[in-house]
């Protein structure tokens, strides 16, 4: 594919989404505008992640994609295979080893670093988007601070289920001011968000925003002291490596509808397989 | 013995093999060329060029051929294409009354200076099934007649002499440019054109019928419908002046629209405008009239809360490559999310469980 | 304390075009005290009183009100996020319809608590709790406190529109035709409660409207608009009893034989 530039996108559009990084990096949760291109692949199926790591991508990197945690689900294949084609990048799937992850709805297990930059695709940036449909409107609120919906839905969920009824996108608010959107992570990885020694980037092509977060970043759950934020998750430890605290995917692996529970992060659960950890479903 | 599905990469490596067969249809059948497709489907060609805001025939066939005939999808080739395009420059405004006119109509004179022309349109057929063309589509020669080719003045320009229409002041200041900067409301008039003239025509349409049907009524006529080819001009700073860069096919229409005055102006006539690539006169119409509608904040009407005065609706929801991308998203796997609300269903059935048991005990 | 007023507003004007929305208003509103707006529909009170609350910007004029912390500021001058900060902590605003001042689609509980969550409350019994004790204020029952505004009857949604504004007890409501729309039975019962809680509270407050028995029973003082004009103000009774311009004695004798 020689006849496109580097990662695709030419240099003056990449400069141009560096800029909108950099101020995002530097306003930690606000959403900066910027002008989304159209991409090869559909809105929706991870083009501001696609952008943003075709603008920070330089050829030493090495590239890892995720989707649902696994590497090897059809869209994070098909997006790896891209960067292959267009910056002929060298990717892998394992997460120590790579410099820039391109995430959709989750965070890796294994601990990052400050040598890593992980891009999350983002559908729907606006945390306030379902409670005031009018982008004017939300700006606005965010703007001025005016976070007193966001709690008001938390207290709808308290008051009619008993507690929180979110268990992903679930929102945060960094460094005491933006209230964000961390993508549609399972709220088992927000966490992970605060305090992550790696730079956590945040594209929606679609939506044209894109928001950051720092290493060292401050993000905290929105709950209320009688009812803290619980990061859950289904409670059994992985069938095939036996790991008791990592997410879990359910699966069911029977006409009669038996399941079992394995790591949503695939890397991670080869990786322990391989240095001989077993579970109770495991050959 | 449970193993993780594996093969992502094979499976889409398949699908696009199979893709590839089923386009290329019965191999008996003689394939399509590109050109064929350009000079025979040239009202398809029309719409991927407008929606795709690319000028190419030849690269809006090809698309249409690789999509299978699927419009929506040569669109978004096309504007894929289009993002890895450099930008040499940006052309003098065209200067539509110089057009070498193929249709020319006006609704609202029974004839105007330099004549109504009809041009290559559908509108007098009897739509009746051709079965001629299953056969053989061999056509007689039409008939062909001299034009003193001067130019073509805008029919609101009279209405204009008389004061009767809204003035079109001529504004020099540079437009935002929607494919370059985010769309941030509130969207002048400029950007609200460039956002309908690759607006959906489907969407565009419907809107538009809504505001004859009642939804922010504006009552419009076709003041001008004209279709045909204009000059690109460009200056080349090198020169130090415009040369032409080539020549396009635009469609373009004013509608007049009654208006009884406001506050803050007379009773006169008022214009929706628009301007589509090629021969696209449904989608021209129905951009001048959504146009219009959406004027009603600068000309002092009431909101009337139809769906065609809100800006921001219209503008966020109007692209139909945005559109067709995130509703097809949720083919994609969500196992992760839904592993998530499976956790919580359960959770609180176990809770009301709970507590109707508690109910029944007590 | 009682010489510093709470509001004092200084030459109010809004324009519509050639027409007059308010001219030139001006007055002193100390705290603790009622005063009522009169005038038929298109004298301007609506406005003025728009204008006041930061809805709408007046062409000229000042609104300085004696904030807690910086003491007399001029609102109209004050940026947007503080203007907004006032009106959900120092300032109350009860609408005609009850409607446009809730969130139709969330509980009472949610309504009554979202000021206090706005302002940083963050342990949901006690917003609860206080949901629940304002409900009783208003003499909505506590067993209705999950329920949403839809399923409630005008004077009820009324009631929690009240309930939610003074919350956070804010030292300054302003009302616009707070019974206009309800029956007269229900009128009576509102507006009984809304003079007991202005009372109990100590709760400064300008009421806007076109019925002269709401402010004979609630306001203090009393200002007579007609088009755009203030044309009369005074004590409530004495301005009731013993009116002095034309327009007012026709507005009272009206009202009064009906």
């Amino acid at each position: 594919m020689t006849d496109y530039n580097f990662a695709y996108l030419d240099e003056q559009t990449k400069r141009m989404i560096r800029r909108a990084i950099l101020k995002g990096l530097a306003v930690p949760g606000y959403q900066v505008p910027f002008a989304s291109r159209e991409m090869p692949m559909p809105y929706g199926w991870g083009t501001g992640g696609v952008q943003v790591s075709a603008a920070v991508m330089t050829t030493d990197d090495q590239f890892k994609v995720i989707d649902q945690g696994a590497d090897d689900t059809t869209n994070a294949v098909s997006i790896r295979s891209f960067f292959e084609r267009t910056a002929g990048v060298a990717t892998t799937t394992q997460t120590a080893e790579a410099t820039v992850i391109q995430t959709r709805h989750r965070i890796p297990e294994q601990d990052l670093t400050e040598d890593q930059i992980l891009v999350y695709q983002v559908p729907i940036p606006e945390p306030l988007r379902f409670l005031e449909p009018r982008e004017s409107e939300t700006r606005k609120m965010h703007s001025l601070e005016e976070y007193g919906l966001m709690h008001v839905k938390l207290y709808e969920d308290i008051s009619r289920h008993g507690h929180i009824a979110t268990s992903y996108a679930y929102p945060v608010k960094v460094e005491g001011r933006y209230v964000m959107d961390p993508s549609p992570i399972p709220k088992f990885d927000n966490p992970k968000l605060s305090d992550c020694p790696a730079i956590q980037l945040f594209g929606a092509g679609r939506e044209q925003r894109i928001y950051a977060l720092p290493p060292y970043t401050q993000v905290v759950s929105l709950d209320f002291e009688d009812h803290p934020f619980v990061a859950s998750k289904a409670d059994h430890p992985c069938g095939l490596c036996g790991v008791e605290d990592s997410y879990l995917d359910e699966v069911i692996i029977d006409d009669a509808g038996g399941r079992m529970f394995v790591c949503s992060d695939t890397d991670y659960c080869t990786a322990r397989q391989a240095d001989g950890f077993k579970g109770k479903d495991a050959a | 013995m449970y193993v993780a599905v594996k093969g992502g990469e094979r499976a889409i490596e398949n699908a696009h093999a199979w893709l590839a067969e089923e386009r290329r249809g019965d191999v008996n059948v003689p394939e399509l060329s590109v050109a064929q497709i350009r000079e025979q489907m040239a009202l398809a060609v029309s719409r991927v060029m407008a929606e795709g805001s690319l000028f190419d025939p030849d690269l809006a066939a090809l698309a249409i051929k690789q999509a299978r005939g699927d419009l929506i999808e040569a669109i978004f080739l096309i504007r894929a294409y289009r993002t890895t395009l450099p930008r040499f420059g940006t052309s003098a405004p065209i200067a539509t009354d110089s057009m070498a006119c193929d249709r020319r109509i006006s609704a609202t004179f029974k004839d105007v200076p330099g004549g109504q022309v009809l041009g290559p349109t559908f509108d007098y057929t009897h739509r009746l099934l051709d079965f001629k063309l299953a056969a053989d589509g061999d056509v007689a020669e039409a008939p062909q007649r001299e034009t003193d080719q001067a130019d073509v003045p805008h029919v609101t320009d009279f209405l204009n002499r008389e004061g009767l229409i809204e003035e079109a002041p001529h504004d020099d200041t540079a437009p935002r440019d929607l494919t370059r900067e985010p769309l941030e409301m509130p969207a002048d008039r400029p950007l609200r054109l460039q956002a309908l003239a690759r607006a959906d025509e489907g969407f565009t349409l419907s809107l538009a019928y809504s505001t004859q049907r009642g939804y922010a009524r504006n009552h419009a006529f076709v003041g001008e419908l004209r279709i045909g080819t204009v000059d690109v001009e460009m200056d080349i700073p090198e020169l130090g002046f415009a040369i032409d860069i080539g020549e396009i096919t635009i469609t373009e229409c004013e509608s007049v629209n009654q208006f009884t005055g406001s506050k803050t102006e007379p009773p006169q006539f008022t214009r929706g405008y628009g301007l589509v690539f090629g021969q696209t006169e449904r989608k021209a119409i129905s951009m001048a009239l959504v146009d219009r509608a959406m004027r009603w904040e600068e000309l002092g009407e009431d909101n009337l809360g139809a769906p065609v005065q809100d800006t921001e609706f219209v503008l966020y929801h109007s692209d139909n490559i945005k559109a067709t991308g995130f509703l097809e998203h949720i083919k994609l796997p969500h196992y992760v999310d839904f592993q998530s609300e499976l956790e919580l269903v359960r959770q609180l059935r176990r809770e009301a469980g709970a507590a109707d048991m508690q109910e029944a005990a007590e | 304390m009682t010489d510093t007023a709470l509001l004092s507003v200084r030459g109010v004007t809004k324009r519509y075009g050639a027409h007059i929305g308010c001219a030139d208003v001006s007055f002193d509103l100390y705290p603790g005290e009622v005063m009522g707006i009169v005038g038929e529909s298109g004298s301007g009170k609506s406005t003025l009183l728009n204008c006041m609350a930061g809805h709408l910007a007046p062409d000229a004029g000042q609104v300085v009100f004696d904030t807690a912390v910086d003491g007399p500021c001029d609102t109209l001058q004050m940026s947007e996020p503080e203007r907004r900060m006032l009106s959900r902590t120092d300032w109350a605003f009860v609408h005609q319809h009850a409607r446009d001042g809730l969130r139709m689609g969330v509980s009472a509980g949610g309504n009554v608590g979202e000021r206090l969550m706005a302002v940083g409350a963050r342990h949901y019994g006690d917003i609860r709790g206080s949901a629940i004790d304002w409900l009783g204020r208003v003499e909505i029952d506590e067993t209705r406190v999950d329920d949403r505004p839809t399923t409630f009857s005008g004077g009820m949604q009324q009631r929690l529109q009240i309930a939610r504004n003074l919350v956070t007890g804010p030292r300054l409501v302003f009302m616009d035709e707070p019974t206009g729309g309800l029956d007269v039975s229900v009128q009576a019962r509102l507006l009984d409660m809304i003079r007991s809680l202005v009372r109990d509270m100590g709760l400064s407050a300008i009421i806007v409207t076109h019925d002269l028995a709401v402010v004979r029973l609630l306001a203090d003082r009393l200002m007579v608009m007609k088009s755009g004009h203030v044309v009369e103000a005074g004590l409530t009774d004495q301005v009731l009893d013993d009116p002095q311009h034309a327009y007012t004695q026709l507005l009272v004798s009206s009202i009064l034989q009906v």
